[in-house]
């Protein structure tokens, strides 16, 4: 419902999207470590000609990774908001990943490893009828209901 | 003061000294056996009474730096940094923690009160208390070392000459969150010293059964709760005061708060399954361990200059201490693991993928690995400098692509958890319990992309469509959960709904305050998706002009400019419309300020929040062009909910730590409805018979 009230009182687009997109990629490069749109402080000398100059790019012609490189080349590569995919950069953006996958696997694997060294339950090999099969679970299930706290 | 002051600090070293070494080598005499001259169960309490006095030394301390504020004393360098003649009351007690030395004294003082309680209640468990004593004491004197020689609250002014005023506090500080936030933040930080306290001493003295575990849960509960608080409190002071239309800007003092917080609840989930099923031991251990340390080391990041920091205000160059500090606890963490290995052995394991254990085991996986990215996130501008020179910055534009994936995976495991039994969970279970979640799912995400969502567009429009989706899900698993219990309450004793609600969470306050409290986090889940549909748009304003957002037409009534001792300001009134139809009764004034001590200026942002939406008004300054003020206005949806969200997760925190009914009473209860109609009926899951209440 929650979704429904968003959805039905925003409009999608924003007419400046690509000012806005590009504005959020770049940080303000006074010092401030705000991102560009963001930075507020009263007389920042930087970003306010920053802004001029990406409307002026955007005006101009200037595909997103061109305005982009345009920056960089002129602030240097801090005036990026987030690190490349290219060298040493692109492990910022690997390394979470891959430590979550290699943790996720891993735990997985243990998880099943322990499983199978389980020990099997004294009645496992035993025939029991479908019925008696049908009560146990509902035992079990009855049991464990009943007695998690959490 | 500053004298008095001074020796409280020293008197608290050597006491804290006195509880550690004697606390110590009593622990050491008990642990080894014999006799010897000294008792050392005397040389114990004599060493508990150290630590009783070492925080009426601490609060002596942080009450004359308070003192001294007040009295405006000048020849204190500290009061001169941090306070002015006309800085108010309440902002003046907020100066004890807006400094470096000051925010230290505060820390101090709260380890000591927290050592304060447990010294107190020692009786519950004495040689353990005496561990866990020692421990906290080891903590204190780190503190108090640094207090006393490498950052003194009390040293004089510089040069010597003490002036007639002070510099005043900084203005993004003047700001009623700023007397509570901080200690909030802090009661957390600190508070986790004591579960892994007792966890450290549990293990250096083989502490046999789970014991510790029920002692320190609700420290631990406490503590979780207070740096919860602190966090959406510093949330909303970023929110209300820094003016740029968000509340979280992965800054890393704001990561530095939030990498305790995530293992701390890794821990608080993790913890249950060593108390029910004695497993994840040495897991437990090294999550409280990881807590405290990154309590430390968030410390170091937000003073040492390590990273930068748009709100870092207490930078110094005490980072080798704590560098030093962080080192020692880790050495000593490392050794008593490695000795008392053996004694961390699980008595069971998991048994199958789909199990509670297994979903606390994601759980546990998936907060690390959000904690992991903050990290490294933190860190890696300092590591790019290292290996390329140049600085990578990693902003939100970083984190937002990397840590909300994992938000979201998390936001699932929530509703996913309790779901699962213990041990292992039939089909038959699973189909029962994920039916109605999953068919919440499919609605919300349909009725999202009928409504005009269109996630394949827009990376943040996707996330906030699978959070509305999840959160829809998690929300009927909690509310069919309750339903399913009030249900059976209701039957076998008669009462109406909200009296059997009520006795139903009576009966096992920790899985409804649990319950709860994934409640309150659904909703702060939906604020958080909100985020993706925020606009903004901005103008130069002269009287009678208008501005349109969203549904609003805003009307500049006037621009006005006013003085008083403290600041100058200058703000703009706007009346508020929604097609046609004056909304406010009063107009909303956005206001910048400038503090007169210091020249400071600060943003007093305007804000009229609705369930819906924030309407939120900035002053930005003059127009370099025109000179008129501009405005910039943002329409930011659903924020209301974070602050709702958090008043929920405290509200639940508060009924976990709420003994549950005591098992006599609840087996009074379920006597009478032996004898109802519903007798002999099978118990849902949270409605058990005999064991009811006995979950604390």
């Amino acid at each position: 419902m929650v979704a429904a009230i968003v959805c039905f009182s925003l409009a999608a687009t924003d007419s400046a999207g690509r000012f806005n997109d590009l504005g959020h990629q770049m940080m303000c490069t006074c010092g401030c470590s705000q991102v560009l749109l963001e930075c507020n402080h009263v007389g920042c000398p930087v970003s306010g000609g920053m802004r001029q100059e990406l409307s002026d790019a955007i005006a101009g012609g200037m595909n997103d990774s061109l305005v982009l490189q345009s920056f960089v080349q002129k602030y240097g590569a801090v005036v990026l908001a987030a690190p490349t995919t290219q060298g040493f950069d692109l492990v910022a953006w690997i390394m979470p990943f891959a430590v979550a996958a290699v943790a996720l696997v891993g735990t997985i694997l243990l998880v099943r490893n322990w499983a199978k060294h389980t020990q099997v339950p004294a009645t496992a090999g035993k025939s029991v009828s479908p019925a008696q099969a049908k009560a146990d679970e509902e035992m079990r299930l009855r049991i464990r209901r009943e007695t998690e706290l959490e | 003061m500053a004298a008095f002051g001074s020796f409280a600090l020293l008197i608290g070293l050597a006491l804290a000294a006195y509880n550690l070494f004697a606390g110590g080598i009593a622990l050491r005499m008990l642990a080894v056996g014999g006799t010897y001259r000294v008792v050392p169960d005397r040389l114990a309490e004599t060493a508990r009474r150290a630590g009783i006095a070492g925080f009426a030394a601490v609060t002596a301390a942080a009450f004359a730096l308070v003192w001294s504020v007040f009295h405006n004393d000048f020849s204190i360098e500290y009061i001169v940094e941090h306070s002015n003649r006309a800085l108010p009351a309440a902002y003046k007690f907020a100066a004890l923690w807006s400094g470096q030395e000051g925010s230290l004294i505060l820390w101090a003082w709260l380890l000591a009160g927290y050592g304060f309680v447990l010294r107190l209640t020692h009786k519950s468990d004495v040689k353990l208390h005496a561990y866990a004593g020692t421990i906290l004491a080891g903590v204190q004197v780190f503190f108090l070392l640094l207090l006393n020689f490498a950052t003194h609250p009390f040293a004089g002014v510089r040069g010597g000459i003490v002036p007639e005023d002070g510099n005043g506090l900084n203005p993004l500080l003047q700001y009623p969150e700023m007397v509570i936030h901080p200690p909030m933040l802090y009661l957390g930080y600190v508070g986790f010293t004591v579960p892994f306290a007792f966890a450290l001493g549990a293990l250096m003295m083989r502490y046999p059964g789970e014991k510790w575990i029920h002692i320190t849960r609700r420290w631990t509960m406490m503590t979780w709760m207070f740096l919860t608080i602190g966090i959406f409190l510093g949330m909303h002071w970023a929110y209300a005061v820094l003016g740029w239309g968000g509340y979280w800007g992965w800054d890393p003092v704001e990561n530095a708060s939030l990498m305790p917080w995530l293992t701390g609840t890794a821990f608080l989930h993790s913890v249950m399954m060593q108390e029910k099923r004695g497993m994840m031991k040495q897991w437990n251990v090294w999550l409280i361990f990881a807590t405290f340390m990154l309590s430390i080391l968030g410390t170091l990041l937000t003073r040492a200059g390590l990273v930068s920091s748009v709100h870092a205000f207490a930078e110094s160059s005490i980072g080798g201490w704590f560098v030093s500090f962080l080192v020692i606890v880790m050495s000593v963490c490392l050794f008593t693991f490695i000795l008392q290995k053996d004694h961390l052995k699980s008595e069971h394991r998991v048994e199958s993928l789909v199990s509670r254990e297994s979903s606390f085991l994601f759980n546990n996986l998936v907060l690390l690995a959000a904690c992991f990215t903050i990290l490294w996130g933190t860190l890696f501008p300092v590591l790019s400098e290292y290996v390329e020179g140049t600085k990578t910055t990693l902003s939100g534009a970083y984190y937002s692509h990397i840590a909300v994936p994992i938000g979201i995976f998390l936001l699932l495991l929530t509703g996913v958890g309790p779901l699962l039994a213990w041990r292992a969970s039939s089909f038959k279970s699973l189909r029962r319990n994920f039916i109605l979640p999953g068919i919440a799912f499919a609605v919300t995400a349909i009725v999202c992309l009928v409504a005009g969502l269109k996630p394949w567009k827009d990376e943040g429009v996707f996330y906030s469509l699978m959070t509305f989706s999840l959160a829809a899900a998690v929300a009927t698993a909690i509310g069919s959960e309750f339903l399913r219990g009030t249900g059976v309450i209701h039957r076998q004793t008669g009462k109406n709904p909200l009296a059997s609600v009520v006795l139903l969470v009576r009966r096992s306050t920790r899985r409804y305050g649990g319950y709860i409290v994934h409640f309150g986090l659904v909703i702060i889940f939906i604020g958080f998706a909100g985020y993706a549909f925020n606009r903004s748009t901005e103008q130069a304003m002269a009287a009678g002009d208008t501005m349109h957002i969203g549904p609003y037409t805003l009307v500049n009534l006037g621009n006005t400019q006013e003085s008083n001792a403290n600041y100058d300001s200058e703000f703009s009134q706007l009346d508020v419309y929604e097609n046609g139809k004056k909304v406010l009764d009063q107009p909303m004034s956005p206001e910048k300020r400038v503090y007169a001590v210091n020249g400071q200026p600060q943003t007093m942002v305007a804000n009229h929040s609705t369930m819906r939406w924030d309407l939120y008004l900035v002053y930005e300054g003059r127009s370099s062009v025109n000179g008129l003020p501009i405005i910039k206005a943002f329409l930011n949806p659903l924020v209301m909910w974070i602050w709702v969200g958090l008043a929920v997760v405290v509200v639940g925190t508060l009924v976990a730590l709420t003994p549950s009914l005591s098992p006599a009473r609840s087996a009074a209860t379920v006597a009478v409805a032996k004898h109802g109609p519903m007798a002999g009926q099978p118990a849902p899951a949270g409605v058990s018979m005999s064991t009811a209440g006995g979950g604390d």
